[in-house]
């Protein structure tokens, strides 16, 4: 198993960088991947990280059909805030899995 | 894997020629999935595609019975085609198909459609079918960018790491 040092704690990743153990995430954490990833988190952000946290914590499966619904963001904004892959750059920031589903 | 990395896709543009439900679906699935990676995306739609970027058709698709030997009863038993033949039958299995799609949060057609543009995803109609089919502009989604030529949709494909895509 790989691991990585964020703020000075040492964390378990997988192969792609994804957490492997969600519990280990922390604020500051956060704020070491999104600077690897180019991004620049403001309230916002962290707010969108507690949903897709919480959606996981929940058991549900992510979509970016249930992100437009969510209520905190629109999918416009979405794409906006993580560029690129924004499904995949989030759940990597928010420290859980990658999101297995096709939509 | 080296070599998938080092010659990423950057650009599909996927043709989509079918207006039944599992033809636009998969050119919707892979449109959004393109975006939703980062891959820039332009989706065509001609013919009886056309019906999917059209207002009052985009959330009333059927798919085939008659003509169609891989459709199945929900126990697994193959559906007689000539069941197709029965009124309402199509229209009872295109409804049982997107419930199914529903329960995997596979939205409908038109909210399927916002979310690729949202993403930035471009959506374009072929102006030859448009003609065919006597379609006014105004029977499109708002999220319809253009109607182009084949001509204008091949420069729009270009780039490297581009890809085109026949549904």
């Amino acid at each position: 198993m790989a691991t990585k040092t964020y703020a000075g704690v040492t964390v378990d990743v997988n192969e792609e960088g994804y957490f492997n153990n969600p519990q280990q995430w922390t604020k500051e954490i956060a704020k070491e991947i999104a600077k690897e990833e180019g991004v620049e988190l403001t309230d916002k952000h962290f707010e969108v990280l507690e949903y897709l946290r919480n959606k996981f914590n929940s058991g549900d499966a992510l979509s970016i059909r249930g992100i437009n619904k969510s209520g905190v963001v629109d999918v416009k904004t979405f794409y906006q805030m993580f560029p690129g892959a924004p499904m995949k750059k989030a759940t990597k920031i928010a420290g859980i899995p990658k999101p297995a589903s096709c939509v | 894997m080296s070599d998938t990395n080092e010659h990423p896709v950057k650009k599909v543009s996927i043709i989509c020629a079918k207006g039944a439900i599992e033809d636009v679906y998969a050119a919707l699935v892979m449109g959004n999935g393109a975006v939703m990676e980062g891959i820039e995306c332009n989706l065509f739609f001609t013919f009886f595609g056309l019906d999917a970027i059209m207002k009052k058709r985009m959330d009333k698709l059927h798919t085939a019975i008659l003509g169609n030997p891989a459709l199945r009863l929900p126990g697994g038993a193959r559906m007689p085609s000539l069941m197709g033949v029965i009124p309402g039958m199509e229209a009872m299995v295109s409804g049982m198909m997107k419930s199914g799609m529903d329960k995997l949060d596979i939205p409908p057609v038109s909210e399927f459609i916002e979310l690729f543009v949202a993403g930035g995803g471009n959506l374009y109609a072929c102006k030859l079918a448009v003609e065919m089919f006597k379609v006014k502009k105004e029977d499109f989604s708002e999220h319809v960018k253009d109607i182009i030529t084949i001509g204008e949709f091949y420069e729009k494909a270009g780039g490297e790491g581009s890809h085109i895509i026949f549904t």
